[in-house]
């Protein structure tokens, strides 16, 4: 059986992975990826808990997170689309004026 | 059940399963596949006043078997200018969508793959990796016509997964039970115990949910017909226009693999309305092996009767194909969204309702 | 080690490596659809916790929709012309320590902390106890999701379309 330790650890290094991406990447879609990542790192915790500790409640947060990351996915894909059709340019640190 | 059988044979729960789960593959999938296809020529030959492959063996018997050889024989070319990786990832990735969705299936009291309390949902969720293959094999082609047969597919499948999930909820609600292999126990003894004759509900009920689970069954069959790009819903391989959709650039056994996922799919979709509208495994006048007082006979009766009413799905829907024209992409989405979805949703409710008494 | 361990380690292998590969991939594609491991990873996990529900949604939502747009979102923001589609990464060195720091902080947390851990127990009817949960005791949050979902579909639609002027000039 493999303690609740090793699928924190699990969701910790996959958290920080998506730090990294977060940080690193100038393309505004692969950033976007990588928030997907850090939200599946925090439902693989909350996930864990509510195993661990016999409450189901933990799996309807993560429903409830699917749900606003889904919103978030069809609002965030449609400010990029909008972003290219008016700059060209989905990096983000060419998106730096505050008005055009 | 067969599963736990062969994990008791072995000594390993481990490797029992793992041979319970290829068993559909090599009894089931391949040989139905190769004969789809031998039924899919003859049925348009039948239709187009054709005589159809008559050379291969007797009636053209042993045609694609020679097909197969053929296409095993030829050389696996990746195009120079393809994404390699993906390119050749793709097939396996649309295939492993298809054959995971025969885990869920009921082919008899006996034998499912696994009994999971999730069956019918799962069935949809694995199937959305096909869509990811599918675009996936055609963005590595790097071609214009996979490009375009790709994208319709994608959002042809996404779109329609909305009216067929709303009519599998509304029979869902009625069932109580999203275990396939259960929906398939509780439509015992006789064909009006089906779920499209109302199920094994008793009074009035049973004969308001007629007209309700029959709309619920023509919704999840014309989507389900759209799911797994068959005509009149094919415009992402329409020859005509696309030359062959996403698999333009495939060739020998890569291409032989898009096949069996598409007519695996094919299976998948009939079983899934089988199992919940029309008895699963059941048969519909009882069991020859009580009559006879053979017990042995009656899961070999089980298994016979879900394939051969999944198999004559399958052949309605190779009758639709060479009837129906193909759909237009703006008739496409308009049947989607201002027919399909709201007739679901006021079937929903009106099931809800039915439900309350 | 039992068999269920193997198939940790190998979940945890796969969803590493593959948000490695989204993280670092210079192709973008390539980062697009190795995400699609890490979400089937990441649905192997759910199993393995018992939490087979929370698992096919996983596979429905991310596979079967985020992903989807995604890869639509990829191939609407970038000319294609062939396959290669590259970006570039910056500040590489002080985002890792970064991370580094968070990564070692969370782990340090999570390691100390003595847990109390009931005994993992094998749901049975998961759906049938998240069903009940989510029409009565979290009600008012599920219709808000409902609500959150209508303003994304609303809002995206309206942010995405084209301006009327825009496509005059395109068609002339």
């Amino acid at each position: 059986m493999i303690p609740l330790k090793y699928y924190l650890i699990l969701s910790a290094a996959f958290f920080s992975i998506g730090i990294i991406g977060v940080l690193t990447r100038r393309n505004a879609i692969i950033i976007f990826m990588c928030i997907e990542l850090m939200l599946n790192a925090v439902n693989l915790t909350l996930v864990s808990f509510s195993s661990f500790f016999g409450d189901s409640s933990g799996q309807i947060f993560v429903f409830f997170v699917m749900a606003v990351a889904a919103a978030e996915a069809a609002v965030g894909l449609a400010i990029i689309i909008a972003l290219f059709r008016n700059k060209l340019t989905i990096n983000v640190d060419e998106v730096n004026i505050f008005k055009w | 059940m067969i599963p736990d059988y062969l994990a008791e044979f072995f000594g390993n729960k481990f490797i029992g399963y793992l041979i319970a789960a290829a068993l559909p593959l090599f009894l089931w999938i391949l040989p139905y596949a190769l004969y789809a296809v031998y039924a899919e020529r003859k049925v348009s030959a039948f239709m187009q006043d054709r005589i159809g492959p008559n050379r291969v063996g007797p009636k053209g018997l042993f045609q694609t078997i020679a097909d197969i050889l053929k296409l095993i024989q030829k050389e696996d070319i990746v195009p120079a200018s393809a994404d390699k990786p993906l390119f050749v990832m793709a097939p396996y990735v649309i295939f492993a969508g298809t054959f995971a969705a025969f885990a869920a299936l009921p082919f008899s009291s006996i034998y499912i793959g696994s009994n999971i309390n999730l069956g019918v949902f799962y069935i949809m969720a694995v199937s959305s990796f096909s869509v990811v293959g599918i675009l996936m094999a055609g963005w590595a082609g790097n071609n214009k016509y996979s490009l375009y047969g790709a994208m319709r597919s994608v959002a042809q499948i996404v779109s329609y997964e909305v009216p067929a999930l709303l009519a599998i909820v509304s029979a869902v609600m009625v069932i109580g039970s999203l275990n396939l292999n259960e929906i398939s126990e509780m439509q015992t003894a006789y064909f009006w115990n089906w779920w499209i004759f109302g199920g094994p509900v008793v009074g009035i009920k049973k004969f308001l949910l007629i007209i309700p689970m029959t709309i619920a069954f023509i919704i999840f069959f014309i989507a389900s017909l759209a799911e797994v790009n068959r005509t009149p819903f094919d415009i992402p391989e329409a020859e005509s226009e696309l030359v062959a959709g996403f698999h333009t650039e495939y060739t020998g056994m890569k291409f032989a693999m898009f096949f069996l996922a598409e007519y695996g799919n094919m299976f998948v979709v009939s079983a899934i309305s089988v199992s919940i509208f029309f008895g699963g495994w059941q048969s519909p006048f009882g069991y020859l092996g009580n009559s006879l007082g053979i017990s042995w006979l009656i899961p070999v009766e089980q298994v016979f009767w879900f394939l051969f009413k999944g198999s004559l799905l399958v052949l309605v829907q190779m009758w639709l194909r060479w009837t129906l024209p193909r759909l237009r992409v703006d008739q496409l989405m308009t049947v989607c969204w201002k027919y399909l979805t709201p007739y679901a949703f006021i079937n929903l409710v009106l099931i809800g309702i039915i439900t309350l008494f | 080690m039992t068999t269920y361990d193997l198939i940790f380690y190998l979940f945890a292998l796969i969803i590493l490596v593959s948000a490695f590969i989204v993280v670092a991939a210079r192709n973008i594609i390539y980062s697009a659809f190795s995400l699609l491991f890490t979400f089937f990873g990441v649905a192997g996990i759910y199993v393995l916790l018992n939490a087979d529900f929370i698992a096919v949604v996983q596979v429905i939502i991310y596979v079967g929709g985020i992903l989807v747009l995604i890869i639509f979102g990829v191939m609407l923001t970038n000319k294609i012309t062939e396959v290669e589609i590259k970006t570039e990464s910056f500040q590489v060195l002080p985002s890792i320590i970064i991370s580094g720091i968070i990564g070692g902080t969370l782990v340090a947390i999570f390691t100390k902390t003595n847990w109390k851990v009931a005994e993992p127990q094998i749901l049975d009817k998961t759906v049938t106890e998240i069903g009940r949960f989510l029409v009565s005791h979290y009600m008012i949050l599920f219709e808000l999701a409902g609500i959150i979902l209508l303003v994304a579909l609303i809002g995206s639609v309206m942010i995405a379309r084209k301006e009327k002027l825009e496509t005059e000039e395109v068609e002339k």
